[in-house]
C-alpha cells in the first residue's frame, strides 16, 4: 500500500490499445501480431500471461520493454508515458541472452557494473545472487559449460541483481525439470512477497500461471491477437505451488480458464498447420 | 587420433615423410650419386635445385657465427609491428564503421577497391616514402593485416546477437559500455579467427619488404644470395623463413586458447 501512494497510485505498467504490425517481405501484406490489446499491471501485482504459441506474448513483452515501438497505442510505467527503454523494468528473455564471453558470475554482475555499482560490492551482490538460484560454486563458469536450466537460472540472477521495480518474465522455467522449477517458482513468491514487485509473466502452462498470479490475462491465437479473459486469482497466500495445485478452488480456477483457452489453442494449431 | 599409440604412429610417419623428401633432393642433386639423366652436365641439377648438406651447413654457419641474429631480429620485429599497428587499426576502424551506417555505406565501394588491389604493389611506392629501412617493411605488413582484420571486426560487430544486445541495453549498458562488453569481446572472437591469416601476412609484408631493398632481415640475405646465384643459401633462407612463420603460428595458438577460453572446444570430456 505504501509504495503506491508515493507513486501517486498509477499503475506500474499500462498498455493501452497496443496494435503491432510487422512489415512483410517486398510485395507482400504485413503481419498484425497485435491488435487493440490493453493490459494493465497494478503495482505489485503479479499477472500471468497465457496464450497459444505464437499469439504475440513476446511482442507484447518486448513493448512493455521499451525494446518494441507499437504500430499504435500507448505505453505509460508509472504514470509516465514511455519513451525510449523502459528503465524501471528488468527483463528476461525467453532465448538465451547471457554474454557468452563473459563467465556466469561476470553475467550477473553486468547490470550492476554497467549502472556504476563499485566492483567490489557488485561481485558481492552477484555472488549472494547465484546461491540464490543454487549455483554457488559455477560463477567461473562460462555458458556453454552449463546447462539450459543453469544458464535461464544465471540469467534470472541477472534480472533480480538489479532490483528493478517491474519484472518482465518470458517463460522462465521452461527449460527446468518438474522438481527444479517448483524450487524456483517458490524462490520467486518469496523474493515477490518481499518487496512486491509488479511481474509480468509469459507461460505456456496454464498451472504456473494459476498457483503464481493474482490474474490471468488469457490471449486469443494470432493474428490480431488481444486479451480474450481476465481471471482474477483468489487463492491465499502466501503459496506453495506444490500445495496449491491440490485446493478445490485451484482446480475450479484451472477448469473454467481451460475451457476458454481451449479453443484458441485449437484455433491457432490449425491456423498454423494451413 | 583416438590413443596415444596412433598419435605416435602419425608422427612417426610424419617424420618419415620429411626425411625422405630429403633424402630424394639429395639423391637428385648430389653431383656424382646419378648418371646425369635430364641435365647434360652432373652439376647442374645442383646448380638449380641446391645440395640439401650445403644448405644445413649453410644454415649451422649462420647460426655458429651468429650472424643470422641480427637479421632474424629485424624480420622478427617489423613481423610484430606490422601485426600489431594493423590489428589495432583495422579493429577501429571497423568497430567504428559497423556503428556508423552512414559512413559505411558512403566507403563501401572505396574499401572493397582497396582491399581488391593486389597491395603487394605498393612497396617500391612505400620505400620512396619511409626509406629503405623498416618503417616501409613494417608500413607494407600493416596494409596487408588492415584489411584482414577490419572485415572480421566489421562482420563481428554485425553478427552480434539482437537477443544478446537488447538484454545488455535492457541491463543499463550505454553505448559506451556495449562496445566494451558486447561488440568488442564478439568482434574479438572473429579476429582471433584471422589471427593465423593475419600474422602470415604480417610476415610476407616483411620478407617481401626486405627482398624488394633493405640492407637487413631474412629477405635482405636471400636477395643477396639470389644475385650471385648462391642457391643453397636461397634454400636455407626459405626453410628459415619457414620455420620462423611455424613458431609465430605456434605462439598464435597459444594467445588464442589464452584468451578464448570462453568459446567452446570440440570435445572437452577428460580421459580417465
Ligand atoms: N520481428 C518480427 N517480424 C515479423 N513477424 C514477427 C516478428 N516478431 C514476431 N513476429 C510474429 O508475431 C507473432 C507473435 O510472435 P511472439 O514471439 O510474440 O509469439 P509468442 O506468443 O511469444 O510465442 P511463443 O509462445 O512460441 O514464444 C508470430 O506469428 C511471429 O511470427
Ligand atoms: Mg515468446
Amino acid at each position: 500500500m505504501k509504495a503506491v501512494l508515493e507513486r501517486g497510485g498509477a499503475a506500474a505498467l499500462a498498455l493501452e490499445g497496443i496494435t503491432c504490425s510487422f512489415a512483410g517481405a517486398a510485395g507482400e501484406p504485413g503481419y498484425t501480431a497485435v491488435r487493440e490489446a490493453t493490459l494493465v499491471v497494478e503495482d505489485g501485482e503479479f499477472v500471468s500471461i497465457v496464450g497459444p504459441t505464437g499469439c504475440g506474448k513476446s511482442t507484447l513483452l518486448n513493448v512493455a520493454a521499451g525494446l518494441l515501438a507499437p504500430s499504435a497505442g500507448s505505453v505509460h510505467v508509472f504514470g509516465q508515458p514511455l519513451a525510449g527503454l523502459n528503465r524501471h523494468a528488468g527483463y528476461l528473455f525467453q532465448a538465451d541472452a547471457l554474454m557468452p564471453w563473459k563467465c556466469a558470475l561476470e553475467n550477473v554482475v553486468a547490470g550492476l557494473v554497467f549502472r556504476g555499482a563499485a566492483r567490489e560490492q557488485a561481485l558481492e551482490t552477484g555472488r549472494a545472487w547465484l546461491r540464490r538460484v543454487g549455483l554457488e560454486g559455477f560463477g567461473d563458469r562460462f555458458g556453454h559449460q552449463l546447462s539450459g536450466g543453469m544458464r535461464k537460472r544465471v540469467a534470472l540472477a541477472q534480472t533480480l541483481a538489479l532490483d528493478p521495480a517491474i519484472l518482465l518474465m518470458d517463460e522462465p522455467f521452461s527449460a527446468l525439470d518438474v522438481q527444479t522449477r517448483v524450487l524456483m517458482e517458490n524462490e520467486l513468491l518469496d523474493l515477490w512477497s518481499a518487496d512486491r514487485k509488479s511481474v509480468v509473466f509469459v507461460t505456456h502452462d496454464l498451472e504456473e500461471a494459476i498457483s503464481l498470479s493474482d490474474r490471468v490475462v488469457v490471449l486469443s491465437a494470432g493474428p490480431e491477437t488481444h486479451p480474450i479473459g481476465e481471471y482474477a486469482i483468489d487463492l491465499p497466500r502466501p503459496r506453495d505451488v506444490s500445495e496449491i495445485r491440490l485446493l478445490p478452488r485451484f482446480i475450479e480456477l484451472h477448469g473454467r480458464i481451460w475451457r476458454a483457452m481451449k479453443s484458441e489453442v485449437l484455433k491457432g494449431y490449425a491456423r498454423q498447420r494451413q | 587420433m583416438r590413443g596415444n599409440g596412433s598419435r605416435l604412429r602419425l608422427k612417426a610417419i610424419q617424420i618419415a615423410l620429411l626425411a625422405g623428401a630429403f633424402l630424394a633432393w639429395h639423391v637428385l642433386t648430389s653431383p656424382t650419386l646419378l648418371p646425369p639423366i635430364y641435365f647434360g652436365d652432373a652439376d647442374k641439377a645442383a646448380f638449380f635445385f641446391g645440395e640439401p648438406l650445403k644448405v644445413f651447413s649453410r644454415l649451422l654457419d649462420w647460426f655458429v657465427s651468429g650472424e643470422i641474429y641480427r637479421h632474424l631480429w629485424v624480420t622478427l620485429i617489423e613481423t610484430l609491428l606490422a601485426f600489431a599497428i594493423g590489428t589495432l587499426g583495422g579493429v577501429g576502424f571497423g568497430l567504428w564503421l559497423a556503428r556508423a551506417p552512414l559512413a559505411a555505406a558512403v566507403l563501401d565501394p572505396y574499401i572493397k577497391a582497396a582491399n581488391a588491389m593486389p597491395r603487394v604493389i605498393l612497396a617500391p611506392i612505400f620505400m620512396v616514402w619511409f626509406g629503405l629501412g623498416m618503417a616501409s617493411k613494417v608500413a607494407l605488413g600493416v596494409t596487408l593485416v588492415f584489411f584482414i582484420v577490419f572485415f572480421n571486426v566489421f562482420q563481428g560487430v554485425r553478427e552480434v546477437s539482437p537477443v544478446i544486445l537488447a538484454n545488455a541495453r535492457m541491463l543499463g549498458a550505454s553505448p559506451r559500455a556495449l562496445l566494451r562488453h558486447v561488440f568488442l569481446p564478439s568482434a574479438m572472437s572473429w579476429v582471433f579467427a584471422s589471427l593465423h591469416n593475419s600474422i602470415g601476412l604480417a610476415f610476407v609484408g616483411a620478407v617481401v619488404g626486405e627482398y624488394l631493398g633493405s640492407a637487413e632481415g631474412v629477405g635482405y640475405l636471400i636477395h643477396q644470395a639470389e644475385g650471385v646465384f648462391d642457391i643453397n643459401t636461397v634454400f636455407a633462407g626459405i626453410l628459415l623463413l619457414t620455420a620462423f612463420a611455424l613458431v609465430l603460428d605456434w605462439a598464435v595458438t597459444i594467445l588464442e586458447v589464452r584468451f578464448m577460453l570462453w568459446q567452446p572446444r570440440a570435445g572437452e570430456t577428460e580421459k580417465l
